[in-house]
Parts: C-alpha cells; sequence; structure tokens
C-alpha cells in the first residue's frame, strides 16, 4: 500500500509545498524561478535522453523544437487572452485564460512534436553523425525562420505573456506558473517513464543497441523512430511553451545552438538512458548555474572544464544508464514509479 | 548580366573559399579518427585573434612594413594556431582516446573546448571588438565591369593552392597514405608500425594550421573580430563537409564553394536576412536525399 | 465466393529465379527452391558463395535483383523485414545479433512487436488493453525461457552469458515470434564440440516440438549430414547441387568446389 502509493504522496507533498510557500510568498521571487527552471530543465533534459540516452542518436538541435513550443505557446496566449501592441485586444474573455492555459501550452508541443518530423525523415535513412548534422541544421532553420517572421517579433523577440499570467491570476489568486510547472514537469516525467519500460518503447532500445536485428525481429523501426522523435520535440515545446512563460519574453536568440548544447551537457551529465540521472542532472546542473552566476564569464569557462573532467573520469555520467532502484535496490521496497 | 554573374560567381568563391577552408579541419580530423570537431570552428576564431595580434606586435611595436607584416603573419599563425589544435588533441582527445571511451564522449568534450576558447577569450579580452589593421593596400580592379580586389583573389588563389597541397599530402605521401590506412582500420594500423599518435598530431597540425591561415585571411577580408564569430561560421562550414562527404578533402572543398555559392545567391535574390534559413534548408534537403553527401562512402551493414 | 481448388498445399517458402547483383558482382544468380512444411533442409557452400546473402534476400534485408520470393504464398518483394518477421520468418544471424544491453527477458518481449495489439497512446495511459498484452506477453516469453532452460538468466544482460547460451538465446528469440520458417545462419559457428553435440540436439528437438520449417546454414558438414534431409550447395552464387546428405557427400561438383580442382 504505502508502496504503491509513495511516490504520489511525495509529490503530492512537495507541489502542495511549493504552492504554499508561493502564495504566501515565502519563497523569493528569485528562488521561485530557480525552481521552476528546474522543472523545465528537467523536461527537456529528459526528454532529449529519450533520443540521444535511449535511441542512441546524436540530436544536438533539441533548443529548436524548444523554441517552436515556446513561440507557439506564446503566441496564442498573447493572442488570445492579453492586450498586446501587436495582437490588439484580448480575442477571447481573459477569464477563460487559466483553463486554456494547458491547452495552450500542449498546443506548443504538438507544433513542436510536428517539428520534430525535420528530423525524423531523415533518420530513416540515416544515423549517427550525419543526423547529429540534420539536428544542428534543423536548429538554424527553425530560429532563422523565427528571425525572418517580423509580424511576431523577428530577432527582437515576443513579449506579453505575462499579461496571460496576470490573467489566469485576476481569475483566482493562486501561484499558477509554479503549478503548472511542476504539474507539466511531471506529466513529463511519467509519459516518459511509461512509455521506455513498455514493450513498445523498449523497441527504442532495441534500436539503439542493434537497429537491425530490431528490423528483423519485428520491430517498426521507422514508426518507432518516427514516435520517440515527435515524443521527444514535443516534451521539449512544452518545456520551451513553459520557458517562455516564466520569462515572459521570448527572442529566438536563446534557442540557439549554445542552449541545445546546455541540454546535452544535463543529458551526458545524468547519464544515457537513465532517466532519474537526467532529473538529478538538471536539478545539480540549474543549482551549479545560479552558484557560478557571480563569475558571469568565467562560468562559462569553469562548466565546461567541470563536464571535460567528469569526462576523463567518469564518462558514463552520474547514472550510467542505471536508474535509481538499480542502484540501490533497497529503495524499491519504498516506491514504486510508473 | 554576364558581368553580375561573373561578379557573384567571384564573391561565391571568395566567401566559400573560408568555408572550405575551415570545412577541410573538419573533414581531416573526421576522416582519421571519426570524431566531429566541434572545436574546430573556435580554433578559427582562434587564429584570427592570433594573427590580429601578431600583426599589431609587427607593426605598431616594431613598426615593419604591411607586406613583410603579412608574410611573417602566414607562417607564425599557422604554427600558433597548429599548437592550439595540438593542445587540444594532447589535453583533451587523447586521454579519452587511450581510455578507449565511447565516441560521443570526445565529441561532447570537442563542443566543451571549443565553448572554453570563446568564452575565455571573452573573459580575457572582453567583449569589444578588435579592428584588424590593414597590412596591404586593397586594390579595386575593374575589368568589364566586374570589379575585385587583390584580397579577394589572393584568398580564392590561396584555397586552390591549399587544396593542391593537401590532395598531394593525402593521396601522394607516405603520412597521407597512413591517415588513410587509420580511417580504414585503426586496430591493425599499429601492428603495421606506423605511428598513431604521431599521424593524430598531423592530421591536427595541418587541420588547425589552414583554420589558422582562414582566420588570418577572413580577418584581413573582414576586419572586425568578436568570440562569437568562430562558431557560426564553424557549424556552416562543418556542415558543408558534411554535405561534401566528411572524411573527403574533395568534398570539404566542393561543400564549402557550393555553401558559399548558396549564400551568395541567396543574398542577391533575397533580403539577406533569409540567408542562413534557405542555406541551412538547401543543406538539409541534400542531406536528406543523400545522407552521405556528395563524395561521402555509406558504411554498409554486413549481417 | 468461389470454393478454393484443392490443390498442393502452398509452399511455407518458394523462391524462383532470384538473382542479387552488388554493383558488377552477382552475388546469387537465378536461384530457385522450395520448402515444404516442417522440413529441415540445409544450404551449404564455400566462403562468399552467397549463402548469407540468400537469407538475407529472403528476410528482406536486401531488395532482390531478379526473381520472386514467396513467404506462405505471399510474395515479398516491396515489404520491410519487419513485416516479412510478421509473416512468419524468423532467423538467427552469424555473428550473434542479441541486443546486448537489455535483459535476457527484453530480448524476448521485444521481439513480440509485430503482435503487440497496443500502441504509444496505450502504453502512455497504461490501458486495460496494455497491461492484458504486457501480461500475456510477459507469460509466454517465460514459458519460453523455462523450456530453452534460459529462465534463470532471465534477469541477466546477454554478454554476460556464455557464448552457446547467446546461441541458444538467439534461437529462442528467433522462435518467440512463432516463425513458419527459421532460418539458422551458422549456428554452429564458434561452438566447441560438447556445444555442437547439444546444438544438434536443440535443433531435432524444436524442429519435432514446434510446427516450424528450418532452413540452416552450416559449415559444420557433420551436423548438416546428420540433420538435414535435403542440402542445397551453391557456389558463386549458382547451385551445384542437390540433393539428399549422401549424394551431396559424393557429388563430385561439391567436392571440386570445396577441395578445389586436381588440375593446378
Amino acid at each position: 500500500m504505502l508502496k504503491r502509493y509513495s511516490v504520489h504522496l511525495i509529490l503530492t507533498l512537495l507541489g502542495g509545498l511549493i504552492v504554499y510557500l508561493a502564495y504566501f510568498e515565502y519563497l523569493g521571487l528569485y528562488f521561485l524561478s530557480v525552481l521552476m527552471f528546474m522543472g523545465v530543465n528537467i523536461i527537456l533534459s529528459s526528454s532529449l535522453n529519450l533520443v540521444n540516452g535511449y535511441m542512441g542518436e546524436f540530436s544536438c538541435g533539441h533548443a529548436g523544437f524548444m523554441c517552436v513550443g515556446a513561440y507557439v505557446a506564446s503566441v496564442l496566449g498573447v493572442w488570445l487572452f492579453a492586450r498586446d501592441r501587436v495582437f490588439g485586444a484580448p480575442l477571447l474573455d481573459p477569464d477563460y485564460a487559466l483553463y486554456a492555459f494547458p491547452v495552450i501550452i500542449l498546443a506548443g508541443g504538438v507544433a513542436a512534436a510536428l517539428a520534430g518530423l525535420l528530423v525524423a525523415f531523415p533518420s530513416y535513412k540515416t544515423r549517427g553523425d550525419y543526423l547529429a548534422i540534420i539536428t544542428i541544421a534543423a536548429n538554424y532553420i527553425i530560429i532563422s525562420a523565427i528571425e525572418n517572421m517580423s509580424s511576431i517579433g523577428g530577432s527582437r523577440g515576443l513579449m506579453g505573456m505575462k499579461g496571460v499570467i496576470n490573467a489566469m491570476e485576476d481569475t483566482l489568486y493562486l501561484p499558477w506558473m509554479p503549478i503548472w510547472v511542476f504539474l507539466f514537469t511531471i506529466f513529463c516525467v511519467w509519459v516518459i517513464r511509461r512509455y521506455v519500460s513498455s514493450t513498445f518503447g523498449k523497441g527504442v532500445n532495441a534500436i539503439s543497441q542493434d537497429e537491425v536485428a530490431a528490423e528483423i525481429m519485428s520491430v517498426n523501426t521507422n514508426k518507432i523512430k518516427t514516435i520517440t522523435f515527435m515524443l521527444s520535440s514535443g516534451l521539449a515545446g512544452i518545456g520551451g511553451g513553459l520557458f517562455a512563460y516564466i520569462l515572459g519574453y521570448v527572442n529566438p536568440g536563446s534557442f540557439n545552438i549554445l542552449k541545445s548544447t546546455e541540454i546535452m551537457v544535463m543529458v551526458y551529465l545524468g547519464g544515457m538512458g537513465s532517466l532519474s540521472g537526467s532529473i538529478l542532472a538538471a536539478i545539480f546542473f540549474t543549482i551549479l548555474l545560479e552558484l557560478l552566476r557571480p563569475l558571469q564569464i568565467i562560468k562559462w569557462i569553469v562548466i565546461p572544464l567541470v563536464l571535460i573532467i567528469l569526462m576523463q573520469f567518469r564518462p558514463e555520467g552520474i547514472m550510467g544508464n542505471r536508474e535509481l532502484g538499480q542502484i540501490f535496490p533497497r529503495l524499491k521496497k519504498f516506491y514504486r514509479f510508473k | 548580366m554576364l558581368e553580375l554573374i561573373i561578379q557573384n560567381v567571384i564573391n561565391a568563391l571568395q566567401w566559400g573559399s573560408f568555408y572550405a577552408l575551415i570545412a577541410l579541419g573538419y573533414t581531416l580530423v573526421y576522416g582519421v579518427l571519426t570524431l566531429i570537431n566541434f572545436a574546430h570552428g573556435d580554433v578559427f576564431m582562434v587564429g584570427a585573434y592570433i594573427a590580429f595580434f601578431v600583426a599589431t606586435f609587427f607593426l605598431v611595436s616594431l613598426g615593419i612594413p604591411g607586406w613583410l607584416v603579412l608574410a611573417l603573419c602566414v607562417p607564425l599563425t599557422m604554427i600558433l594556431t597548429s599548437m592550439v589544435g595540438v593542445t587540444l588533441e594532447r589535453i583533451a582527445y587523447r586521454p579519452l582516446r587511450k581510455k578507449g571511451a565511447h565516441r560521443l564522449y570526445v565529441v561532447i568534450t570537442a563542443l566543451m573546448c571549443g565553448l572554453i576558447l570563446q568564452h575565455a577569450n571573452l573573459a580575457i579580452f572582453g567583449a569589444s571588438r578588435k579592428a584588424f589593421p590593414p597590412l596591404i593596400q586593397e586594390h579595386v580592379y575593374n575589368v568589364g565591369g566586374v570589379s575585385f580586389t587583390n584580397l579577394k583573389i589572393a584568398v580564392i588563389v590561396t584555397a586552390i593552392l591549399v587544396f593542391l597541397i593537401l590532395h598531394w599530402i593525402v593521396t601522394r605521401t607516405r603520412v597521407g597514405m597512413a591517415m588513410r590506412a587509420i580511417s580504414y582500420d585503426k586496430f591493425a594500423v599499429p601492428l603495421m608500425g606506423i605511428p598513431l599518435d604521431q599521424i593524430i598530431v598531423i592530421t591536427f597540425v595541418l587541420g588547425s594550421g589552414f583554420a589558422g591561415l582562414a582566420g588570418l585571411l577572413f580577418a584581413m577580408s573582414y576586419p572586425v573580430l568578436e568570440p562569437y564569430m568562430g562558431a557560426l561560421i564553424g557549424w556552416k562550414a562543418f556542415i558543408a563537409a558534411v554535405v561534401g562527404g566528411i572524411g573527403d578533402i574533395r568534398g570539404a572543398f566542393l561543400g564549402g564553394f557550393l555553401l558559399g555559392g548558396i549564400e551568395i545567391l541567396v543574398v542577391a535574390f533575397f533580403p539577406s536576412t533569409l540567408r542562413d534559413l534557405i542555406a541551412f534548408t538547401v543543406l538539409l534537403v541534400i542531406l536528406t536525399f543523400k545522407p552521405t553527401g556528395f563524395f561521402g562512402v555509406a558504411k554498409t551493414t554486413k549481417i | 465466393m468461389q470454393p478454393q481448388p484443392q490443390t498442393e498445399p502452398v509452399p511455407v517458402l518458394e523462391i524462383r529465379g532470384l538473382t542479387q547483383n552488388f554493383g558488377g558482382l552477382r552475388a546469387v544468380s537465378d536461384f530457385n527452391v522450395e520448402l515444404g512444411k516442417n522440413q529441415l533442409t540445409g544450404l551449404i557452400g564455400p566462403n562468399g558463395a552467397g549463402k548469407t546473402t540468400v537469407f538475407n534476400l529472403v528476410s528482406g534485408f536486401y531488395q532482390p535483383s531478379e526473381g520472386m520470393i514467396q513467404v506462405g504464398g505471399v510474395p515479398t518483394a516491396e515489404l520491410k523485414p519487419h513485416k516479412i518477421s510478421a509473416l512468419g520468418v524468423a532467423r538467427t544471424f552469424q555473428n550473434i545479433r542479441l541486443w546486448n544491453d537489455m535483459s535476457v527477458m527484453d530480448n524476448i518481449r521485444v521481439a513480440q512487436h509485430y503482435r503487440l495489439g497496443y500502441g504509444f497512446f496505450h502504453s502512455a495511459v497504461r490501458s486495460k488493453r496494455y497491461r492484458r498484452r504486457e501480461e500475456e506477453i510477459t507469460r509466454e516469453a517465460t514459458e519460453l525461457l523455462d523450456i530453452f532452460e534460459l529462465k534463470k538468466y532471465a534477469d541477466e544482460y546477454p554478454r554476460n552469458l556464455p557464448y552457446g547460451t547467446q546461441r541458444k538465446l538467439e534461437i529462442a528469440r528467433a522462435l518467440s515470434i512463432h516463425p513458419k520458417l527459421l532460418l539458422l545462419d551458422e549456428p554452429a559457428a564458434g561452438l566447441n564440440s560438447s556445444d555442437i553435440r547439444e546444438l544438434i540436439r536443440l535443433i531435432r528437438w524444436i524442429h519435432g516440438q514446434f510446427d516450424v520449417t528450418i532452413w540452416m546454414i552450416e559449415h559444420h558438414m557433420d551436423v548438416m549430414m546428420e540433420l538435414c534431409t535435403h542440402i542445397k550447395v551453391i557456389d558463386f552464387g549458382q547451385t551445384i547441387a542437390e540433393g539428399v546428405p549422401d549424394e551431396i557427400r559424393n557429388h563430385p561438383a561439391v567436392i571440386t568446389a570445396y577441395l578445389g580442382d586436381d588440375k593446378i
């Protein structure tokens, strides 16, 4: 009984605690935003792990899909629910913003999943380094496409998402952003976990280890690849949507290859093919980034250095390809996560 | 009309020369080690900075005439830049290789080295742009409505010369033979008495040296330097190398000139902001239909 | 509806005029075969004769240049390998190709993809259908591992198993897709003589136990002579002899192909 519901219980308590602290403003805005970025980073790293870890591909353009999600969610939200210079008066009653927000974020995810096809189709024929280039190109294509759309701000960026959040808070005063980030983070991890632990999703692993054997042993590799790429980029889109609303401002430049590299760092830090590793690494990395913030530019020398040293001494990352339950088998007595 | 075409061809050749010179560094290292040396674009940037410091040192501190400075700059920049490349190899890549680490970890390490180069530069020299001093008098020639400068011609000629030299090295010399042998079978080669590490160092020397040369030429043609200049041009050159068929010198040059051509063509007909979008889209389409590029050979899976 | 004319039963595998060119090289030329239900047939030939190419063509890894392949009466020309395996063609590989970082149990389970009966959505919401199918798949996989005496390794990774056991696991994985036709590509390669005895027993047992046609490539002549009822010999892509093992043993063309000409 305890085993079955312990994860639910812990998550509910954690969520409740965060909402409580945020509601009564015990948590400063800064601390809260760090927590929210942690959630977004968990989404990004675990979704990239699906492709780079479980499927053994090398995608270097994850931020591109994040960008699609961020823009679609932002434009939809601002267009529908906020007063904005570009889009004018809200199209719908701002009271609906509360209910529509998750739909808007999911719409961003769907759009990003469709953008994922940009990489999924070439992946039928090629893999490894050649696919890596295609992902880089996809990242650049997405960014420069948005830079050229002056109606949504072009390279200057897009604002107005605060208006949507305000609309939500006017309807019912609750710290909506932390709540949604928390829920979506759990949702994403949950979907990935269920996907990769099903026999269907284990086809992903089979492709990574021996694609020929997978195809000949009845795995529809093209279908699995399409689903995996779409899922991965779709979740990145969800992460991107949340990212945009947390910041209240997006511009294409913040989704460049550097951002993709950052996500990649988290995946390899945590260990390829380890979901709990990705989560731990995302938490650790977010904290590290914040701790190193006073260093400014030096930060971007220290972090790569840490990673290079890590690669030399523990190249498999924190967790390798194992999960928490495999490293500490005793923990399994206390929780079940499915 | 004809003048316009020739004019654009010359521009494309010059612009493509930079891509080609950088792409060849990627392709050499990839050919020998199957390693995407993601730091290479930043090695190019470092090359441009080295050229800047060498040039200002001679020009300002010693007051040597420009043409002599250039003559000194070329070898010095190439040597110093290749030392940067070799240092990366020795410090970061080789230990991993010796441990037999997964290829991917070496790639990540390369990516991180690139970031370090960029930001170390930013930290040391600040974000302000550096203006490269003019070394030679730029002459504008005008032949039948087509205008070009001596610098442009020099860039194109250099790229072609480098291609010929490298092609000769790879196909005709013992070192080149060893390189090709390593790319064919990394495990058998040391057994044949070929010094693996030495050949790899030579590969890095060649690749980084020519990236340094590209940096010098780039700085002379577009005399504004900033720490991020290597990133975008590096990624693009890399994609160009792949489109040409990574691991093949001819591919690197073909890809480089192709990319240069596409970009110049786009700028000639569309707003210049569309340059990256169209260029990358064309490359993506090419790679989708011909994943191994023009000269690349598909690795066949044997069962 | 017209009544189906009662003719002779559809062969499990029928190959007519199969030719495969790789560039200028003709790896297989005008290859014909017809395998009936429950046959145990061999395919032999010197190295590079095109044996594995024939298997690759049957399992859909290559598209044939010419000719026709039918599995149970269904032409397979345009089908992708996973579709062909769903038709009931399973195989093993010359160099064992297990998924080495997945447990033995998962190796069997993933091979059930052709009849999974659920997709991404069901796996995400853990629907009733998902749970039922997963349960069935796990149960069947456990049974299969049990009869192959591999159950004790269920949670091991294949790469940690002895070589002979890996071979056995690969055959078990192939059988887990309930094939009508089982292609064994050099199952005895790399095994020692006691393992080979074991393998012969295993194949004979499989042939008796499962309702399956077996077609195998092997270099160990004693294995072939003992197991197969019919053997086909190819060299340079061409069929040079076929018949019962005793005929093959003394066939002059076979001896020439294997041992070379007397004339030097």
